[in-house]
């Protein structure tokens, strides 16, 4: 390990169903650009046995893959991948970590952060190297997104980030990127995990998932009845869209709580989010606002959601959905 | 048994105010009250209790007010209540508070379980539940939505996850963290709420919680607020006007323009 | 207006108003739809102690006065006067027992009642006896080890769902209003049953319903006090009752006054909010200071029979008449003020005015409280206090 040149930046290659997930390029991406900052390095961390599409890792901007491969262990055992992350980490001493978002991640990546005593934030939507400390700052929102907050690790190492997904754009891939890929065995002592995974339950019946979904069509108190979501249902089908929902129709029972957007709730950063029927609390819009293009469609022209919106049509969403739905399919069709 | 539940008071009402000599928030809300994931996680802990026997301890880090929401607790039936408290804890980040959490845990003794809010309201890090574990060498299992029993030293659960739901067991001790999905909250007794007036809150400060206070606080902590802003609103909304017919058409040909379509 | 409660007052009012926001609110307009009976309420009541507060402590209560009692029904009626209604007239079914029971009556039954496991009910009314109470031609024959009882009660709130009935009953028709008596009846008695449940105007949640009584027998450690105090025991439970029917019209009308505020103030018509039209103002603020006057008066009554008052029976009538009146007057304000949207049922006022119409009727209709309000007046004066 060359002690002149700073640390490397890493991205925790997350996995699943044996592919890489779609986050993993939004950080290769931004990693990149803090390597290129730091004038260091790029490179993966990933756990796992027979995962495909490595060389894709490479084609977005890494330049070593860290393959931790061991058959015996499935994707999902966290104990083993925090203890082997906390090993490598101490041995090739990088600059920074990142890492998605997501179940997995926020549940072993902090461990990994507090077995090495060094600082974590949670849900970045911005990292910068700063030019004079050569710090990375890391900004986040707080408070349901009223204030942003920048964040430094100044003393410990690695500084250590998660992202969600959308925060950053994905770049585009260079097929013609070389980049190594190195297998890294897994520590001697075998390690019994305290957690076993018995079962999966694959019950979420959209076959859009919301933190993925590039569109997003989102109900709230205005639709009056659980009945009426179909009819965000029928413009969501024409968009090819995730259905989502502010707090109040979860808690009358009219959708279940995985559609919940919000605070309390999830969080999405889609390319489009039409609001109907929302009158836009700041707890909903803390889960939302960092969409691309906001669209709302709401009766009051007060409603808050439209300082929010790119677009607003003040007006009977009972009139505007249906009539949105049915355009949408004739332009599909003709 | 003994379950653990770790909560957090946060402001019910939010009121902004920015340090400018800090770079911290000045915690002026009104209406403190318990973190509303923590509260889940308190009526989860409750039911354990009730269903096999045991005592729930409440454990929280913070000022002296915090006793007010701990008290809420013991009226919604915890059985003893734990105030971590000390000036040097101010201005901790979530590692800091994890190790503070983590010598008030040791203090304590045995535990079975110990239960976490999925996060706060305010900090919304989430990282409090999987730091702590780790300080103490115990797993942990983070979303859980429903907890189907704890038998034979393993407790076992439903996970949320982005495509689903996971079964999972975990040998105790154990810590783990609780979404919204997981229960109803009860509401306090008037016999609960007149009990807790009168009980006995335990107060631990640094020293005797062998905390290194080198490692918490403002200027302890791994993570330092570098700078506090109010995030630029870029965003000037168009109003779509005209018949419900043309704002439609208009509403199409602009997110064709974007691309977004 | 700041009442300077104590701390035990404090934290029933506010227990019961988190009762009712959380759990109440989200389901009173289905509740009021379907007409049904709202157990699982009562359950999460019962779970909060509310039950217990107007037990005796000795009974597993928990001893609570005449303004507890107030304050819950006041909560409870602000978001739903059906809700309040079941619960208001559980209190009254057991105040018979509370006043006049003996200690084997008190501990058989008062402990249930407390933990909110069993309901009850106050039975006077029959369809020939409704302001003109004595009128009553339910008997109850005595004979070997009890009562044999006949008759039919009519319009009682709970009636089906309670299991624990205090009725009155004419022990010794020959007496006239000194000859009738309180019993306690239970439900599933062999001869006791109970006629179709009544559709109403308003407090739709609450179960109305007849009791049918053929050849009902009780054994005779059931009559509550002795023979023949039947309508002292009446009179004397309803003068304390009223300040909770009172309590019960404060808070539908407090409930109304909150939206017709809200509504006044973002209704834009003519480019501003109607809530700067001095009309409107002058219609919120008669609704307001009427609606405090009103809770005043009962605050005042509930603290008097609270402090040991010997007679309040003057005093109970006024608040009851004063704030039932005053509750339609402003439910039915808070309709026109929100307008066309106050017809609709999708928003909450109409409810209101529908629910608080019974209670210038119930438990005393306002003119004959009146009636009683003179005759005290003029007893009075008579003797130039």
């Amino acid at each position: 390990m060359d002690s002149n040149s700073p640390g490397e930046v890493w991205v925790f290659a997350e996995h699943t169903n044996g592919r890489i997930k779609g986050i993993v390029y939004e950080l290769i991406t931004r990693g990149r650009k803090l390597a290129d900052d730091l004038g260091t390095r790029l490179s993966a961390v990933c756990f796992g046995h027979g995962i495909e599409g490595l060389e894709q890792l490479t084609a977005y901007g890494v330049d070593k893959v860290y393959m931790v491969d061991n058959p015996a262990s499935t994707e999902k055992e966290e104990e083993f991948f925090s203890k082997e992350l906390v090993d490598l980490i101490q041995r090739q001493k990088p600059a920074i970590l990142l890492a998605g978002a997501t179940a997995l991640g926020s549940s072993f990546i902090p461990r990994v952060a507090a077995a090495l005593e060094t600082g974590l934030t949670a849900n970045c939507t911005g990292l910068e190297i700063d030019p004079e400390t050569k710090l990375l700052v890391q900004t986040r929102p707080s408070y349901g997104g009223i204030i942003m907050a920048s964040i430094t690790c100044p003393k410990k190492r690695p500084q250590m980030a998660t992202v969600r997904p959308h925060a950053f754009k994905k770049g585009r891939p260079d097929q013609t990127r070389q980049g190594e890929v190195v297998r890294v065995d897994f520590a001697q002592k075998p390690v019994t995990s305290r957690t076993r995974l018995l079962n999966v339950i694959n019950d979420l019946n959209t076959k859009i998932k919301l933190e993925e979904a590039d569109i997003i069509v989102c109900g709230g108190r205005g639709l009056v009845k659980a009945e009426n979501f179909h009819i965000l249902a029928e413009l969501a089908e024409v968009l090819g869209a995730a259905l989502g929902s502010s707090r109040p129709p979860v808690d009358d029972g009219w959708i279940a709580y995985s559609h919940q957007i919000g605070q309390t709730g999830k969080t999405i950063s889609p390319k489009l989010y039409i609001a109907c029927g929302i009158s836009g609390a700041p707890q909903h819009l803390a889960g939302m606002q960092t969409s691309e293009i906001i669209v709302a469609i709401n009766e009051d022209p007060r409603a808050p959601i439209f300082e929010m919106a790119t677009y607003g049509i003040v007006g009977d969403l009972f009139k505007v959905v249906p009539m949105l739905t049915t355009r949408l399919r004739e332009l599909r069709s003709g | 048994m003994n379950v653990v539940v770790c909560i957090k008071q946060v402001p019910g009402k939010i009121k902004i105010e920015i340090d400018p000599q800090t770079n911290t928030l000045i915690r002026g809300g009104s209406d403190n009250t318990i973190n509303p994931f923590d509260m889940y996680a308190l009526e989860e802990g409750i039911r354990l209790k009730e269903r096999y026997q045991g005592k729930v301890i409440v454990i929280s880090m913070g000022p002296p007010q915090v006793e007010g929401t701990l008290r809420e607790a013991v009226a919604l039936g915890a059985d003893e209540a734990i105030l971590l408290s000390d000036p040097v804890f101010e201005g901790s980040d979530t590692w800091a508070t994890s190790y503070v959490l983590s010598k008030g845990l040791m203090k304590l003794g045995q535990f079975d379980i110990v239960l976490c809010g999925r996060q706060s309201i305010d900090g919304e890090t989430g990282q409090v539940g999987p730091q702590l574990a780790e300080l103490m060498g115990l797993p942990f299992v983070s979303y859980v939505s429903k907890v189907e029993e704890m038998r034979d030293g393993q407790m076992k659960m439903q996970r949320m996850v982005e495509e689903g739901h996971q079964l999972i067991e975990m040998t105790l001790p154990g810590v783990i963290s609780v979404v919204k999905e997981i229960n109803v909250p009860r509401l306090p007794s008037l016999r609960g709420l007149m009990q807790s007036k009168k009980a006995r809150i335990t107060v631990w400060a640094a020293q005797e919680l062998g905390v290194d206070v080198s490692k918490v606080g403002l200027s302890g902590s791994p993570t330092q607020i570098v700078k506090v802003f109010y995030p630029q609103r870029i965003r000037q909304v168009e109003l779509l006007q005209g018949s419900v017919e043309s704002q439609v058409n208009q509403l199409i040909e602009k997110l064709r323009e974007t691309k977004v379509l | 207006m700041e009442y300077f409660l104590n701390e035990q007052q404090k934290t029933v009012k506010s227990l019961a108003r988190m009762v009712a926001e959380q759990r109440i609110l989200p389901v009173r307009a289905e509740l009021d739809e379907k007409e049904e009976f709202p157990w699982d309420l009562i359950g999460e009541m019962a779970n909060s102690d509310l039950m217990r507060i107007f037990i005796p402590e000795k009974y597993e209560g928990l001893g609570g006065g005449c303004l507890d009692l107030c304050l819950v029904v006041e909560e409870l009626s602000r978001v739903c006067g059906g809700i309040a209604i079941s619960y208001g007239a559980n209190a009254l079914g057991a105040l018979a027992l509370i006043n006049y029971g003996t200690e084997e009556q008190k501990g058989k039954y008062l402990p249930d009642i407390a933990a909110g496991r069993r309901l009850t009910a106050f039975a006077l009314t029959e369809s020939t006896a409704g302001s003109d109470a004595a009128n009553i031609r339910t008997v109850a024959t005595r004979e070997k080890g009890g009562y044999l009882i006949n008759g039919t009660k009519q319009f009682i709130t709970n009636g089906g769902e309670a299991e624990i009935y205090t009725i009155i009953a004419m022990t010794d028709p020959a007496k006239g209003s000194r000859g009738a008596s309180a019993l306690i009846v239970e439900k599933n008695t062999p001869g006791f049953s109970f006629g179709k449940k009544e559709k109403k105007m308003g407090i739709r949640s609450s179960a109305t319903r007849e009791l049918i009584f053929r050849d009902c027998r009780v054994p005779e450690e059931n009559i509550i006090g002795r023979e023949g105090l039947g309508f002292i025991i009446a009179i004397r439970t309803l003068d304390r009752s009223r300040p909770g029917v009172g309590a019960q019209a404060v808070g539908i009308a407090q409930g109304a006054l909150e939206a017709a505020v809200d509504y006044a103030r973002q209704r834009i018509q003519f480019g501003h909010p109607i809530s700067s039209i001095q009309a409107v103002q002058h219609m919120l603020a008669d609704m307001a200071t009427e609606l405090e006057a009103a809770r005043a008066l009962v605050y005042a009554v509930a603290k008097t029979i609270d402090a040991g008052a010997k007679s309040f029976t003057e005093e109970a009538a006024m608040a009851k008449v004063f704030a039932t009146d005053m509750a339609m007057k402003v439910t039915t304000d808070a309709v026109q003020i929100l307008g066309g949207a106050g017809y609709m049922r999708d928003y909450p006022v109409e409810k209101m005015m529908r629910d608080a119409k019974i209670t210038q009727i119930y438990e005393g209709a306002n003119q004959v409280i009146r009636n009683t309000i003179a005759l005290e007046l003029l007893k009075r004066k008579g003797r130039q206090e």
